[in-house]
């Protein structure tokens, strides 16, 4: 089996400790908690950091909870912790719905929210679906908290606005009366990254759309929004005919790229169907 | 860097570069080589281990990660002549040919089984998905599996 | 008990983790060897410098070509007549060429040191796409050779004349292309081996994932120039072959130099992306099918042009006598008057192999061939796929029946096995829920597969790997207690010998099969034979254990007359005891007759004490297991995704020795068609980089892509194996793969789809529908 090059490992015992442990430690340093997206990485010897902090005892950013209008999700929560919370699914279906197609059971006993969040890999579910939810990044510095919309939060591939001394510690994703949210994701096989996935939430008032958001992964959306077809949804009837003109607009304004998984045509269908696919639930789920 | 990790209930102590992957402490430097290993990208499954409670690639796991864990090992299950249900579940239904993903399959069915003892045909199915196996089309492990349900106190003597 | 679903003996150790693979080995002073590779698919190799790795402090030895070179061992024989490189010399043929060998203290220290190796390329152009292999201006890959250009073989079978005039006068002929595009059989466990050389004795002996134990003993004897009896190979516990592990890789020769080197014994086990890169790969047959017909389904003739890639060294592991392994039964299980195929084999800038995943030596792609054109041919007619097989297929009474290209079938009832299939899956009702699904817009599909195997090689006299006849040797010994030991030179990697064997002689002799100590793998302790591959375990040396356990019954008798003081014609054998004809109570059991055999009883003239015995078994024939596949799935009209709901397996392999072990083998088997005709591809990209090379991008099926398998069977006996049996491992892989992409197929009809290359990724279904076709071995852009 293929093994990392050497680096520097150390246990952070508390948030402040980790902060102090990645600037002692400096740029080569990487945070590792599931590691399930950074040691393959590392084994392959594409990724080649000079330290690591383990964040793994930090059982501050292990919590699910309801708090001022906001679901929190702790940065350290595992896959499968956040699958199994009746609250987090029950708010955020997106979530359930994302989570049963990452990866497989054992990998998801292990990875992490914030790591798959911090790997920025465009091809991660997770980063579609807190995109589609308008989800805030709670980031902790040496100088404190900062607050980022996960629609800000990435960078490009493989990075984020997360500083070499900073955590990421939390999501907040913000509840909204009368809204409704899916995934939908097709992959070549179980456990496969997506060929494209399309995730949703619908604010239904009445019977119309207050407020739409839709994040799409794997397909060249930038920093994973549908900005367009948002937009053409708000303020319209949640309607079929209009779920599905929203799934043309988001395949019209990604940019997908060629690959085993698929060529182009193909990925920019699915965008079309899995979105509208996507909407549909949404809207189910919102009661609309 | 010095670890001291519990292994099937025994505490071991060693030096170990921060690099070893938990699968490479147990097979190598324990000599724990139940425990497989059959790719490079947490795939395959074969090196299935319990981490605190809880399976996990031991490819993917770091032997640092583990220091002050306990680990549970294929080597754990059963004891001498005396087989967990879920080893004689493999036997009775011809879950095992090579027997080399069968270490990873079992950790996974011991653990499925104290938390869901009566699990269906699909609840296993997805349970075993993340682990390889490329000889039994996974039909019998599915059956011993739910044999194992089915006999929850192993066979009757 | 002596045949039936007796609980495998192997189980007690692997259900405790207590198997032993070769990568579980260790030996005092064991050193660890990693392999550099190419990263080009063709560059001419300027320089090796290994001076920074020679200097890391954990490195005991760095091999290159040229040290190879200095011991007459960079190049080695394949088992196709070519030669392969160890260790690259003049140039890297493709992406994954082994270059150097780094020999360390561990495991980690050996991967470290591969990058301080430096090499210097020039790199040429790279020819992957095998139809353009023989074009004028093709850049040459085997300059080695002295070649112009990159022609391996041309091959072919039948009769041209008669095929033409069938074809000629026929009512109806379609034609279609299609690709088996090229996969790999990828078993759990890696390639490895642990080499010791006796620094005393200079005995070498050789751990190794080995298929093929003797044969291995054989090619490390003609590279190091070592004597057999110098040579030990031994595989241990065997984590899944496939075909993958039948032959020899350059790590294990660069294990065994890496020992001469440092007077240590040297591990090497590749990583899962070596294992997908560099070792044998199989089909990689682009093929273009031709049938001709009768307006009302007779069928005239078939014709099949192939193109084999064969990558950058043919290395294909077959009998040698047959370029083409056993393609020329592509005729299939009709009645098929008139027949031609011709092959021509290529050099491409990709791995060597060709046949190394479960399918009998080209038989998958033969059955791929001519189960796809009959569908092509059903639609071509309008007669439903069931119907057109049924009215084709050979007849019960026409066995033994030799085919078109010459190939004798020795038994079958084939309608019977079809019938069965299409009872056991209700397929008129499931017909009837297509047509209303189909008027719903909604896609299901049904395929069809029936298949015809030809498993068991030699005849030793037609078929020899390197020269050496394919026949197996047997050794029984019963102890004085009346437990035996039994030595085999097959090699289970999966399929239960230890069990089956054992309830082989358990059924001659009446030792329990728990009583009868099963020996394989060890080249000191085996007798000699070819080894486990092309499902050959239960025809070769299965036929060889039965015939040595009636030697071994025969000389029982002779002791037991003279126990008895009978003449040995007087004496009847039952249930593990000779008696006294017409006097049941007075007779022996094999226990009291074997104690006897080694005592101070006083034997005639002639007979040797003790009960021993050994035999050397070439069958006159390969057996001809088959069966009828049906494969039922549903397809996503939006995403191309393909889902199977029910995969229906009748089979007949003869008399089942161990029908629990049988039913496993189809099992696995029909996982494997899924894969290929789902996932599993290698494709390669413009610059020969391999598009394949890990799990991530190597796509295996899981549990939630496999149904439950539904079971039939038939048992049609062999006549000329000495229990009737036939072989069973590869039968599921041959048939299955063509009666899933015959179900998608089935399901894209609506959209016009009358073919579709594997793999049906949703991709690749999504485009088929739209009659833009991905070309799987490509890169997609």
């Amino acid at each position: 089996m293929q093994v990392p090059a050497q680096f520097e490992y150390e246990r952070a015992t508390s948030v402040e400790h980790a902060l102090a442990l990645l600037a002692k430690y400096g740029p080569e340093s990487r945070v590792i908690a599931g590691g399930h997206s950074l040691i393959p990485m590392m084994k392959l010897r594409l990724a080649r950091p000079e330290a690591l902090v383990d964040v793994n005892e930090l059982t501050e950013l292990s919590g699910i909870q309801v708090a001022d209008g906001e679901l929190r999700i702790g940065a350290l929560v595992r896959h499968a912790q956040l699958l199994a919370s009746a609250e987090a699914g029950a708010l955020f279906p997106v979530l359930a719905d994302a989570e049963r197609v990452i990866a497989d059971p054992i990998v998801r006993n292990r990875g992490t929210i914030g790591g798959s969040l911090c790997q920025a890999d465009p091809s991660e579910d997770l980063s579609a679906a807190f995109t589609a939810v308008r989800a805030d990044a709670v980031i902790r510095g040496e100088e404190g908290t900062r607050m980022v919309p996960v629609r800000e939060f990435f960078t490009g591939p493989y990075s984020t606005v997360v500083g070499p001394a900073e955590l990421l510690v939390e999501l907040r994703l913000p509840i909204r009366e009368g809204s409704g949210s899916a995934y939908a994701k097709v992959g070549r096989r179980a456990g496969d990254w997506a060929v494209a996935a399309a995730g949703a939430e619908l604010v239904l008032e009445g019977g119309d759309v207050a407020e739409a958001g839709i994040g799409l992964t794997a397909v060249g959306a930038p920093r994973f929004v549908a900005a367009e077809a948002e937009d053409f949804l708000r303020g319209g009837a949640a309607s079929a005919e209009r779920f599905e003109k929203a799934g043309v607009i988001a395949a019209e304004h990604c940019s997908p790229a060629a690959d085993q998984r698929g060529p182009v045509d193909y990925k920019r269908h699915l965008v079309a169907t899995l979105t509208t696919r996507a909407l549909h639930r949404a809207a189910d789920r919102a009661g609309g | 860097m010095e670890i001291t990790v519990t292994v099937n209930g025994e505490p071991h102590r060693r030096t170990v570069e921060p690099r070893l992957l938990l699968v490479h402490l147990l097979r190598d430097d324990l000599g724990l080589t139940g425990t497989h290993w059959g790719c490079d990208t947490s795939n395959c499954g074969t090196c299935v281990v319990w981490l605190d409670d809880l399976p996990v690639k031991s490819c993917t796991v770091l032997a640092a990660m583990a220091d002050g864990k306990r680990v549970r090992t294929v080597e754990d299950l059963g004891h001498g002549a005396e087989l967990d249900p879920v080893q004689q579940g493999f036997v009775a239904c011809h879950g095992i040919q090579c027997g080399f993903c069968t270490p990873g399959m079992l950790m996974t069915a011991r653990w499925l089984l104290d938390h869901d003892p009566d699990p269906s045909e699909d609840v296993i199915r997805e349970a075993i998905s993340g682990q390889l196996c490329r000889c039994t089309g996974y039909e019998n492990i599915v059956r011993s599996i739910r044999w194992a349900a089915e006999h929850p106190d192993g066979a009757t003597p | 008990m002596t045949y039936g679903s007796l609980p495998r003996k192997e189980d007690a150790r692997f259900v405790r983790g207590r198997g032993t693979f070769v990568d579980d080995l260790v030996l005092p002073g064991m050193l660890h060897g990693a392999i550099l590779r190419s990263p080009h698919a063709h560059a001419r190799l300027l320089s090796v410098d290994t001076s920074a790795a020679e200097a890391h402090p954990k490195v005991r030895a760095v091999l290159t070509g040229k040290d190879l070179a200095e011991r007459g061992m960079a190049w080695m024989p394949t088992l196709s007549h070519d030669v392969q490189a160890v260790l690259a010399t003049d140039k890297v043929r493709f992406q994954g060429q082994e270059i150097a060998f780094v020999v360390a203290e561990d495991r980690y220290a050996a991967r470290d040191a591969l990058e301080l190796i430096d090499v210097e390329y020039e790199p040429l152009p790279v020819v992957v796409d095998a139809p353009a292999a023989l074009a004028a201006g093709a850049a040459v890959i085997r300059d080695d050779l002295g070649k112009a250009d990159n022609h391996v073989f041309d091959w072919s079978s039948g009769d041209e004349a008669a095929t033409e005039a069938a074809f000629a006068k026929a009512e109806v002929v379609a034609r279609q292309d299609m690709l088996y595009p090229r996969v790999h059989p990828a078993p759990l466990e890696t390639c490895g081996a642990v080499a010791d050389v006796d620094a005393i004795t200079g005995k070498l002996t050789v751990w190794a994932t080995a298929q093929a134990p003797h044969a291995h003993r054989i090619l490390y004897s003609r590279i190091t120039g070592l004597p057999e009896h110098r040579i030990r190979i031994v595989a241990p516990d065997i984590g899944g072959g496939f075909g993958n592990k039948v032959g020899m890789y350059p790590g294990y020769l660069c294990a065994v130099v890496g020992s001469m080197v440092t007077g240590r014994p040297v591990k090497w086990t590749e990583d899962r992306s070596e294992n997908l890169m560099s070792t044998s790969f199989a089909r990689d047959y682009h093929m273009r099918g031709e049938i001709a017909a009768t307006r009302d389904g007779r069928l005239l003739g078939l014709r099949v042009r192939v193109l084999a890639d064969h990558g950058a060294f043919n290395g294909t592991a077959q009998p040698a006598k047959f370029p083409a392994g056993f393609f020329h039964v592509f005729t299939g299980s009709y009645d098929l008057p008139a027949a031609f195929c011709s092959v021509t084999g290529v050099y491409t800038n990709k791995a060597p192999g060709g046949v190394a995943y479960a399918c009998s030596f080209r038989i998958t792609e033969a059955v791929y061939v001519v189960e796809r054109m009959m569908d092509v041919l059903a639609r071509e007619l309008g007669l439903d796929p069931a119907e057109l097989r049924m009215r084709n297929l050979l007849r019960p009474e026409q066995f033994p029946y030799t085919c078109a290209t010459g190939w004798q079938y020795d038994s079958g009832d084939y309608p019977r096995a079809l019938t069965l299939l299409k009872e056991i899956s209700g397929y008129d009702e499931l017909r009837r829920e297509q047509a209303g699904k189909r008027a719903r817009g909604e896609l299901m599909g049904l395929g069809l597969s029936f298949f015809t195997e030809a498993v068991g090689a030699g005849p030793r006299e037609h078929m020899d790997i390197l020269g050496f006849g394919m026949a197996d040797g047997a050794e029984l010994r019963v102890h004085p207690s009346g437990s035996a030991v039994l030595r085999l030179s097959c090699m289970s990697q999966g399929q239960g010998h230890e069990t089956t064997f054992a309830q082989l002689v358990s059924a001659e002799l009446g030792i329990p099969p728990e009583e009868v100590e099963v020996v394989q793998g060890d080249t000191d302790h085996t007798p000699f034979g070819l080894g486990t591959y092309g499902s050959r375990s239960t025809p070769v040396s299965g036929a060889a254990a039965v015939t040595v356990a009636r030697k071994v019954r025969e000389r029982a008798r002779q002791v037991a007359s003279a126990m008895l003081e009978v003449s040995p014609d007087d004496l009847e054998w039952e249930r593990g005891r000779w008696f006294v004809r017409g006097v049941p109570g007075r007779g022996h059991t094999i226990r009291e007759i074997a104690l006897a055999a080694h005592s101070d009883l006083a034997l005639p003239e002639g007979v040797e004490g003790q009960l021993y015995a050994s035999t050397v078994y070439s069958p006159p024939n390969l057996t001809y297991p088959f069966g009828a596949y049906l494969c039922v799935v549903d397809v996503d009209a939006d995403t191309g995704q393909v889902r199977v709901r029910r995969f229906v397996a009748v089979d007949d392999c003869g008399v089942r020795i161990n029908p629990m072990i049988v039913a496993g083998q189809v099992h696995r088997g029909l996982a494997d068609g899924i894969g290929m005709a789902l996932m599993e591809l290698m494709a390669f990209d413009a610059d020969g980089n391999h598009l394949g090379g890990s799990f991530m991008d190597y796509l295996l099926p899981t549990a939630l892509e496999c149904p439950s398998w539904e079971l039939g069977e038939t048992v049609t006996p062999s006549p000329h194996h000495p229990i009737g049996a036939k072989g069973i491992g590869e039968s599921a892989t041959v048939g299955s793969p063509a009666a899933v992409v015959n179900a998608v197929v089935d399901a894209l009809a609506p959209f016009g789809v009358r073919h579709a290359d594997m793999p049906l990724t949703p991709a690749a279904v999504w485009r088929a529908m739209r009659g833009k076709p991905l070309r799987a071995d490509l890169a997609i852009s």
